[in-house]
């Protein structure tokens, strides 16, 4: 459990553009008749990257107008499910760090202090100039390349606090880096080369 | 004897070659799939039985025994859901079947899909699994546009395939919890009775499988189940994705025999336990959840769901998080404290209070504070918490503290001797 709440700061209203309203309509449709709430978490993630990473509170009331649902029921899942963000987030960057105990027994709590140092000292405040921000999440699924921070759609693996500066720099300049590993590994093969299935380790089709 | 190269299901693993459509033929993927098809429903449910196979998502349930509790003339659609919420710590293979053999994973929900009369597939991906989410999508447009999978295909089952995805919680990947969150609301697991098999999805039959049991069915109905039972050990039979993580020279994922011994896994794939095998302090075998295991007792260790549940741990989802001897195990095991207290779902007391409670004291333990005395309270509490929630992360949060307290409650008492002996000193 983590006690979540809505920003004060909140825009006057939030509407769809065409496009996200197309895709809405596309998305609500995948589900059975009558069971369009299916659709809440899909539709509030395209509100969130809509609206610059954070979620709106007039997009939750726009959201549960369209599926048929009471506020409530939505301002339950935005607060529940905690890849939405509740305030604003960094312009360039919001960045998760993996801190569970895979990623934490191989250094994941000097990437912490990388954000501290350099966004801020507390997760969810913006940096000075706006552009980043940090939070410490529960494991993000990628163990054998730990440890690893995700940022926007994409994850950053096998990372040094080293690393991790180099990542921030290239996101800083506009100019993310290739996502994956930072070691030029392979996905998650063992570094030196694969140990089984070397006639598939060739690029062949 | 370790598996052999020709007995990998998962032959683009670590995505060296092509993910698309093309390629997952090349490798043996959609191979006259309409042949398994035309031998029938109960064909493949008996087939995947004799196979073995457990569920591979962490409980290891039959998978066969799970598909035939499906009703079978109900006037209700049945829906067949995968589970590819893999969140567990430690956890990383359904992610690499969905970004690099995608199409395994379609062809098996077909399959599976067919064999319990189900017409509609939904999977539920993590929310931060995005990049796996599309390469996911991708494939299934391809087996759309191929008219492998959909309306009117060659397979002569009307099968559709969606994808769906969550935002964070991993509550979610409990099965019923799962079904909530996939029907639009709060991930909030249900009692059970009813089973999913009857009140499900939508209220109506639904099978939660794992996406690796889904992905591997193909080839075990191409191969037959003498194939697939003929690997690994009895009761515990085929491969398996193995994940390791933590202080070994080279973390990987890897394909292997079920029942491999641990030290000949660590040793062949994953570069042996970092500064060598004298230096391995403890392993947890199967995600966080299950209970660590000291190094003593790993020598002769096989990793398959029987050998681990006597040792009153569990291979889980077969994710071995390995600690050498600089590891603070204290802290290493309050880590996962605090992932159980903020994965919480709030619903039953035990779970939401407890876990909060076995975190705090376990932050004082590891800073030394406290008495021996609570050592006991703290398993005394754990067990509390164990076995009276609705679903099992109340189990999951107890079992990594009794697994400390049993192996290591030296290392405890140890670091509490250690303060009082400074305070006495600071006091004279």
């Amino acid at each position: 459990m983590a006690v979540r709440r809505l920003s004060p700061d909140q825009p006057e209203s939030f509407a769809f553009t065409p496009e996200n309203e197309a895709w809405a309509k596309a998305t609500m449709a995948k589900y059975p008749p009558g069971k369009q709430a299916s659709a809440v978490i899909p539709l509030l993630w395209r509100a969130q990257e809509q609206h610059g990473g954070w979620l709106p509170e007039p997009a939750l009331r726009r959201v549960a107008d369209m599926l048929e649902m009471a506020y409530i029921r939505v301002y339950e899942i935005a607060t529940f499910y905690t890849m939405f963000q509740l305030a604003p987030v960094g312009r360039k960057a919001h960045v998760w760090v993996c801190g569970t105990t895979p990623c934490m027994l191989r250094g994941a709590e000097a990437l912490v202090e990388v954000c501290r140092g350099r966004i801020h000292h507390d997760p969810h405040h913006l940096s000075e100039d706006g552009d980043f921000s940090w939070e410490e999440v529960e494991c993000l699924g990628v163990c054998a390349n730990a440890p690893m921070v995700q940022i926007g759609r994409d994850t950053y693996e096998d990372l040094t606090p080293e690393l991790f500066e180099k990542v921030l720099d290239g996101f800083a300049r506009g100019e993310p880096p290739m996502p994956g590993s930072q070691i030029g590994r392979q996905a998650s093969c063992p570094q030196g080369g694969p140990t089984a299935l070397a006639d598939f380790a060739k690029a062949g089709k | 004897m370790a598996l052999q190269d020709r007995d990998r299901i998962f032959r683009n693993l670590y995505g060296f070659q092509d993910w698309k459509l093309a390629g997952a033929q090349v490798r043996g993927a959609w191979d006259n799939t309409k042949a398994l098809v035309d031998k029938g429903h109960d064909w493949i449910i008996t087939e995947v039985r004799n196979s073995g196979l457990r569920g591979r998502g962490g409980a290891g349930f039959p998978t066969g025994l799970k598909w035939s509790f499906m009703p079978k003339n109900d006037p209700r659609p049945s829906y067949l859901v995968i589970n590819a919420d893999e969140s567990e710590p430690g956890s990383c293979k359904d992610r690499e079947i969905m970004r690099h053999d995608p199409h395994l994973l379609i062809e098996g929900a077909l399959l599976a899909a067919f064999a319990m009369r189900a017409h509609t597939c939904y999977t539920y991906v993590r929310g931060e699994f995005m990049r796996e989410q599309e390469r996911l999508q991708a494939a299934v447009d391809e087996a759309y546009a191929a008219r492998l999978i959909g309306k009117g295909n060659v397979h002569g089952w009307d099968f559709d395939f969606i994808i769906h995805h969550g935002a964070g919680a991993y509550i979610c990947g409990e099965e019923t919890a799962l079904l909530e969150s996939l029907e639009g609301k709060k991930g909030l697991p249900r009692l059970k009775p009813p089973f999913p098999a009857n009140v499900g999805l939508y209220g109506a039959p639904t099978t939660v499988n794992n996406v690796e049991s889904i992905a591997v069915v193909p080839d075990i109905l191409r191969r037959g189940a003498t194939w697939f039972s003929g690997i690994g050990k009895p009761n515990n039979t085929g491969t398996k994705l193995f994940q390791i993580s933590g202080h070994v020279e080279q973390p990987c994922v890897v394909e292997e025999e079920m029942g491999i011994p641990l030290r000949e896994l660590l040793e062949r794939h994953a570069g042996g336990v970092r500064g060598g095998w004298d230096n391995l302090l403890a392993v947890i075998p199967g995600g966080s959840s299950m209970p660590c295991l000291p190094g003593s007792i790993c020598q002769d260790l096989t990793m398959d769901f029987d050998t681990l549940a006597k040792l009153k741990s569990g291979l889980g989802t077969a994710a071995i998080i390995v600690m050498d001897k600089s590891t603070d195990i204290i802290a290493a095991v309050r880590r996962i404290a605090y992932f159980y207290k903020h994965e919480s779902c709030g619903q039953c007391t035990p779970c939401r209070e407890g876990c909060g409670w076995m975190w705090r004291v376990l932050q004082r333990m590891e800073r030394g504070e406290g008495e021996k005395r609570e050592i006991d309270l703290l398993w005394d509490v754990s067990t509390r918490v164990e076995g009276h929630t609705i679903c099992a992360l109340g189990d999951a949060a107890a079992w990594p503290v009794q697994g400390l307290i049993r192996h290591f409650r030296g290392v405890i008492e140890a670091r509490i001797d250690r303060r009082q002996a400074a305070l006495q000193q600071a006091a004279e």
